[in-house]
This record gives C-alpha cells, sequence and structure tokens, in this order.
C-alpha cells in the first residue's frame, strides 16, 4: 500500500459526510430537532446520524423502566393519609447489600418485648450506596425498590446524604408511575398469592 | 470437577503423566473438590520446564496465592494451558505461613513478573530469584500483606459480611467518624511519619539502573529518567511509567501502578458469593458484563448450577455487545493518543451510546450491569429491546463499522505512527502470558472462546482474528475485525434466541457453595479474565483472585517499548488498551 496521503483524504470525507449529516437532520426536522422529546428521541435512536449530543440539563434523555438509581422505601396510603411502610424489617436487604450501606432498626413491642413488623428507624448512606439493586431485586414484600431520580446532589453531604425514614419513603402511586409494567406484574402475582391463600 | 476424583492409574491424564514422572515430589491434589496437582516447592521450576519443553503446556496464565490460615499453610496456584488450545492444568505449591518462600518461575515463564510481585505484596510469599522482586499495587512502606487472613485493615468491622451492626439495631454510623482521619492509616512499628523522608522510589530506581546496566550499551552516554504519569493524558488514569532514556531513545521502562488499589480481592472475601457481582463491574469499567460472565461461570463451575438456554443466548449477546462498546473505546482512545483529539474517539462512542442503552433498559445501568447470576442473568428483555438489539446487530453496526474502519485504517498518520512500533514476537507474547487482541496480534490464534469453549461459544460460527506482525497497528486491525466477529456472533445468537425460563431456580440471596476450587475464565475484550474462587462451604469464599488481562499485559510492556523513542510508549499504550480500575483492582 503506498503513502500518497489518500487515506487521510478518505477519512476526511467521513468526516465531512458526518458534517453534512448534521445540517441534513436540522433541515429536515427544522426546529424540532433540538429541546423537543421527540428532538432528544430521534437523537439517541438507531436512526441518528451527525451530532447526536442531548444539551443536558436543558434537555434529559428518558430513563427506561429498570433503570436503577438509590433506593427508597414504599408507602401505603392509609385512609387518613397516614403512611403505612410496607417494609417489615425483615432485614434481608440490609444482608444483601453489598457495601453494607442500609441500617435497619426494629421495632419492639415495649409490652411484650417481641419485634413488631415494622421499621422503627431506616437508614440509607446513599454515598455508600452502588445502585445494584440487589435490596429490590430479594425485597420479599416489594417494600423498597430502585428509584429514577438521579439528580442527588448537595451542598453537605455530610447532613443530608444519610437518608432517614422521612427522606425513603414514597407512594405507591409513585412508585407505579415510574415503573408500571413492574408494578402490574407485582399486583397480580399479589391478587394471586391473596387467591390462594383464601381458597 | 470431575477430574479430582482419585484417579486409577490406567486413566490418562496430564496430573497423572505428571505424578508418574516425578513421583517423588509431585502428587495429586487430595482434598475434596480441588483439582491438579500438588508440587515440592523446590522442584517447582524443573516440573514447570517439563511442562513448558516436554508436555506442551506453554502458556502460564495465572499465578497467586492462598492463605489457609487454620492449617498453617499457604500455597501457591498457578493455572497453564496450551495455546493450542483445550483444558488446562493446576498445579500449586505448599509450604508453611512462616516460610514463605517458593522459588520464582520467571526464569521459565517470564509472564510471572508482575504477577509474582503481586502476590509479594499482597499475600508475602517470597519468589526466590525474581529479578526485581518489590511491592507493586502497594507502597513500599505498606505494613503487612493484606490479603493474609490474619491481616486486617483500620476500618476493620468484621470478618464478613452482613454486619451484624447493620439488622436489627441499626444505629447509623459513618465509618469515618469512628476512625478519625488521624489514625485510620496502620504504619510499620518502627515508623516515625513525623521524620519521614520519602524515599519509597529509591527502589525503583535501583531496579531501573539494573536492568539498564544488563542491556549494556557500547557509547556510554546519559541516561535521563523521565517520569510519565501518574497524571498524564495518555494512561486513562493513574498509570505512571518512568522511563529511561538515551537521547530520545527508551533503554529501560518501569511501570509502577496501585494508585487505583481498593483490594479487589480482600473485599470480595469479605463479601457473600452473591455480593462480589457488583463489585466486578468496578473491575473493567467498561466491559462490565464480561466481568459479571467470568465470574459467574466460576461459582456455576462450583455451584454446578447450568443456566438454562436463554440465559445463555443472552449471556452470548451481552458479552459480545461488550467486546464491540470495548474495542470501540479503545480504537477511540488510542486515536486520543496518537494525537487525533477527540473526533475518532467520539464517533467510535456513538455506537457505544446505542448498546450501553440497551444495557440500561435490560440490566439497570449502562456501565454497572450486575446482569448476570447462578444460573442466569437478572431479568428478561423488557418489550421492545429485542427489536432495538436486532436493528443495532444488523443495521447499524456493520455499516458504522466499515465506516470507522475507512476513517482510520488507511490513515497515513495512523500507520506511521503504530507500524513496527512495539513489536512482540509470537514466542515472547506466550511466554509473557499476554492475553487477547495482544496476543492474537503477534500471530498467535488464541481465543478461549474456541480453544477452550465455555457457555454455548462452541454453536456460534466465527472467525478467531489473528495478525502477524505484532506491532501496535495489528492490534488496532485485531479490534477492528474482532468487532465485525462479535456482530456476526449477536446476529446468530439473535436469530436462534429461544424462549422460556431465564434462571435456572428461584433467584437466592444466598448461594450454597459446596467447598472446593474452581477457575472460571471468558475471553474478555482485553484478553483471558479469569476467576479463581476457592469456597469452604461458607456463605463467603475463602479465597477469590482476579486474573486481570490488562495487568497482566503490562509485563511485556517494558520488552515492547525498548528501543522505541518516548513518543512511542503512549501508542504502545494504547495498543495494549488497559483500564486502571482492572490493572490497580
Amino acid at each position: 500500500m503506498n503513502m500518497d496521503g489518500m487515506g487521510i483524504v478518505k477519512g476526511m470525507g467521513v468526516t465531512l459526510r458526518r458534517f453534512l449529516g448534521t445540517f441534513v437532520d436540522d433541515l429536515k426536522w427544522l426546529g424540532k430537532r433540538y429541546y423537543t422529546e421527540e428532538g432528544v428521541a430521534r437523537r439517541s435512536s438507531t436512526a441518528t446520524r451527525g451530532i447526536f449530543t442531548v444539551q443536558y440539563p436543558e434537555e434529559k434523555l428518558s430513563v427506561p423502566e429498570e433503570f436503577r438509581y438509590v433506593p427508597f422505601l414504599v408507602y401505603e396510603e392509609g385512609e387518613n393519609g397516614e403512611k403505612c411502610p410496607r417494609c417489615t424489617s425483615c432485614g434481608i436487604c440490609a444482608k444483601v447489600c453489598p457495601p453494607q450501606c442500609i441500617w435497619i432498626e426494629r421495632t419492639v413491642n415495649p409490652n411484650t418485648g417481641r419485634p413488631v413488623p415494622e421499621p422503627k428507624a431506616f437508614y440509607i448512606d446513599i454515598d455508600i450506596c452502588m445502585n445494584c439493586g440487589f435490596c429490590a431485586e430479594f425485597c420479599p414484600f416489594d417494600a423498597i425498590k430502585m428509584d429514577h431520580d438521579y439528580e442527588l446532589s448537595v451542598y453537605d453531604r455530610h447532613q443530608k446524604d444519610i437518608y432517614d425514614l422521612v427522606h425513603l419513603l414514597k407512594p405507591v402511586s409513585y412508585y407505579a408511575t415510574i415503573r408500571p409494567k413492574n408494578f402490574a406484574l407485582e399486583e397480580a402475582a399479589w391478587a394471586k398469592a391473596a387467591h390462594k391463600a383464601i381458597d | 470437577m470431575s477430574e479430582q476424583t482419585v484417579a486409577p492409574v490406567l486413566e490418562r491424564s496430564i496430573e497423572n503423566e505428571l505424578v508418574v514422572r516425578f513421583p517423588e515430589y509431585v502428587s495429586l491434589d487430595p482434598r475434596k473438590g480441588y483439582s491438579g496437582v500438588l508440587v515440592k516447592p523446590e522442584n517447582l521450576i524443573e516440573v514447570a520446564t517439563a511442562l513448558r519443553d516436554d508436555l506442551g503446556y506453554d502458556y502460564l496464565v495465572s499465578v497467586t496465592g492462598t492463605d489457609y490460615l487454620p492449617e498453617g499453610m499457604m500455597e501457591t496456584v498457578y493455572h497453564i494451558y496450551k495455546t493450542t488450545g483445550g483444558p488446562g492444568l493446576v498445579f500449586k505449591a505448599q509450604f508453611p505461613r512462616d516460610q514463605a518462600v517458593v522459588p520464582s518461575l520467571v526464569p521459565v515463564f517470564p509472564g510471572a513478573d508482575l504477577q509474582e510481585r503481586e502476590t509479594w505484596d499482597l499475600l508475602g510469599i517470597r519468589f526466590e530469584g525474581h529479578p526485581d522482586l518489590r511491592r507493586i499495587l502497594l507502597w513500599e512502606g505498606f505494613e503487612g500483606h493484606p490479603l493474609r487472613k490474619d491481616w486486617h485493615e483500620p476500618f476493620f468491622e468484621d470478618e464478613v459480611k452482613p454486619f451484624k451492626s447493620r439488622w436489627p439495631e441499626g444505629h447509623i454510623q459513618r465509618a469515618e467518624d469512628k476512625n478519625p482521619f488521624s489514625n485510620n492509616v496502620a504504619y510499620p512499628p518502627d515508623f516515625d511519619p513525623d521524620n519521614y523522608v520519602e524515599d519509597k522510589d529509591s527502589m525503583l530506581y535501583e531496579s531501573l539502573k539494573r536492568s539498564i546496566k544488563q542491556q549494556g550499551s557500547e557509547i556510554q552516554t546519559d541516561i535521563v529518567m523521565v517520569n510519565m504519569g501518574p497524571q498524564h493524558p495518555s494512561t486513562h488514569g493513574v498509570f505512571r511509567m518512568v522511563v529511561a532514556l538515551s537521547g530520545e531513545t527508551i533503554v529501560s521502562l518501569k511501570p509502577v501502578m496501585g494508585y487505583l488499589h481498593r483490594n479487589h480481592e480482600k473485599i470480595a472475601e469479605r463479601n457473600t458469593f452473591l455480593q462480589i457481582m457488583p463489585y466486578t463491574d468496578r473491575l473493567d469499567y467498561l466491559s462490565s458484563m464480561s466481568n459479571n460472565f467470568g465470574y459467574a461461570l466460576a461459582v456455576e463451575k462450583l455451584t454446578g448450577a447450568r443456566p438454562p438456554e436463554r440465559a445463555e443466548y443472552l449471556r452470548v449477546i451481552m458479552a459480545e455487545f461488550t467486546r464491540i462498546c470495548n474495542h470501540l473505546f479503545a480504537i477511540g482512545s488510542l486515536l486520543n493518543d496518537l494525537g487525533a483529539y477527540f473526533t475518532p474517539i467520539l464517533y467510535a462512542i456513538e455506537e457505544r451510546e446505542l448498546i450501553l442503552d440497551v444495557f440500561e433498559a435490560v440490566a439497570g445501568s449502562r456501565m454497572m450491569c450486575n446482569y448476570f447470576r447462578f444460573g442466569g442473568v437478572a431479568r428478561d428483555l423488557p418489550e421492545g429491546i429485542l427489536e432495538q438489539i436486532r436493528k443495532i446487530a444488523f443495521d447499524r453496526l456493520p455499516p458504522k463499522i466499515d465506516e470507522l474502519d475507512l476513517y482510520l485504517t488507511n490513515n497515513e498518520i495512523i500507520r506511521s505512527r503504530t507500524e513496527g512500533v512495539g513489536v512482540l514476537t509470537p514466542e515472547q507474547a506466550i511466554a509473557y502470558s499476554a492475553a487477547g487482541p495482544v496476543l492474537r496480534a503477534s500471530g498467535v490464534p488464541y481465543d478461549i472462546r474456541r480453544a477452550d469453549p465455555y457457555g454455548i461459544y462452541d454453536r456460534f460460527d466465527f472467525d478467531v482474528v489473528v495478525r502477524y506482525h505484532g506491532d501496535a497497528y495489528d492490534r488496532y486491525l485485531v479490534r477492528i475485525e474482532e468487532m465485525r466477529q462479535s456482530v456476526r456472533i449477536i446476529q446468530q445468537a439473535v436469530k436462534d434466541l429461544p424462549g422460556g425460563p431465564i434462571q435456572e431456580s428461584k433467584p437466592q440471596y444466598q448461594v450454597r457453595v459446596p467447598a472446593g476450587e474452581a477457575y472460571g475464565r471468558v475471553e474478555g475484550p482485553k484478553g483471558e479474565l479469569g476467576f479463581y474462587v476457592v469456597a469452604n462451604g461458607k456463605p463467603n469464599p475463602w479465597r477469590y483472585h482476579v486474573r486481570a488481562p490488562s495487568f497482566i499485559n503490562l509485563t511485556p510492556y517494558e520488552l515492547m517499548c525498548v528501543g522505541n523513542k518516548v513518543a512511542d510508549t503512549v501508542a504502545i499504550l494504547g495498543s495494549i488498551d488497559i483500564v486502571l480500575g482492572e490493572v490497580d483492582r
């Protein structure tokens, strides 16, 4: 093979084609390629060409349902608006957690001294959490789930990055909106189990 | 795990052959769940030489050690294979803990160099006759050898996870608060931090001088020492090389690493088997699916779990996508190193983004996938993802790889920077335990997917990519072609993808692993990625070792560099393709 510079020229042709591709798409999508949902979807699809950058934070990529980022606790809304956590403080999430970032204090009935299936305190140190999703995967009560909210920066991590019950509890309705398919599957499974129990 | 059942003399196996040949100092490993042979430490070199020269076992892939504290003994563990393919052999040398000395295998297998240094550093096993036995991942003043079972770190809480303090009375406590900055380091007994004068590099420079002398040049010129790194843009992280230069020519080079060391293996020995899985993602963080694959294979060898068909196919699809991602990144950053700033890498990353989108939808995370489970994978493909995989594998990737090829391969600047640079002959590549594209670019057609198939790789039609010059350019060419082969595999896997379950049994967080040892290895994007796991029937592994390809591929780095110009170190390092998360572990 000779070294006459044709390799560079051909390579520059690729760059030129890419460069033009951006403008072709800009013209085709006149005014709609940026800062619109379809535009972002198009740029992150397999049909994208030219520049595919997403202008975060003005534009955001939507996250898929399975996306996992820092766990939260699911609570059922009571009749009077009270929060009933699904968590029974069985401790499986704390045991399966690889970096051991979950601390659970079990509620104990002061009269009998026996444990009550409800957490007295629940902490997650999100600085340590590695977002592996094991807690959600192995929770037998569907009480702990992985969140979709990834914008967690704070000014004081020592004060704000240890999440307690107040911070962790989120309603079932929220869970149903971020993970509709999983939610439907789990509800069906629970209904089936309940049906069996009645039988 | 079938070889180890006490074999009648008639059975023909390499283990028996060795025992017959060296009856005085080789014996079958009698422990339940273990395989291979035990060699008396003083005869290691003789046995290793016989294996290499007479029996065809020329490729020493892994050297490590295990500390059996309760038995009061330690052992070194060697995994050796034939470059012509087939299963390997494991041999071990046992000795008491307080006399941890074995002869070094570097004279027979130079590829043991960095690995023996690592074993010395972390386990305190001294290798007699090693040319340059210094610590490698830790600094010279470090107290103790952390992988010994009686060594405890300053933040030590408990021998194994889960820690008792988390449940049922979990009062949150920060490790930093419990252990303030001033006393979170253990110093050697005669160490006074106030009057400490730093000389930790004197050994390094001594060793450099030694290797310069060995090469001996006729003309006496001043040798200049240049430190490249730890903060150097070409090192893709915190990697440092000390280069001895005569003019612009490299006379000697020593890699210095460990700046990202966190003792992954100690962490893993604290964890339960399942808890290790997300940590493997963080080894080579560009190819987490492959890391998962290797570790899952090792544990499955112990438990005997067999993933269902659909899971096997999903594993292959994900592992091959990972290879494409990795090679795109490797090529992109090689071009960055060569001075083609950011246009090639961004073109390459574009396709990688689409693949990461698939990973995110399937595994929940773009890079820290944590997708494999023992006996299956974590979850099935969500709706619509198979269609996306099809689009990527059939319509998108093939023309894009061709485009990258057209864009870069014949570029005269790239060719003049990489052709003939960093040459590694096939003999050297094998002797220095090089793996993956580095090995195959030197003309050795060794690919574990073919040589010792795992999973369902024996069902797919693909070529083992080989190039014959052994230079940086050929390593680049191997990567381009391997991407095409990976696309082929994905296309076949997608076509044949069966339905059915994705896990063998109901997922469990406590995996029962019977006592024994296993070595699971995969052809990772960077080379042979192996996991050596020793279980003792408890929920945590007793020993866990990673045979990290980018770490071991650095063993021939000096050899490739000597004689080249200083600017070529960058091109050569880029062509080896290292990820510091895996080098330093």
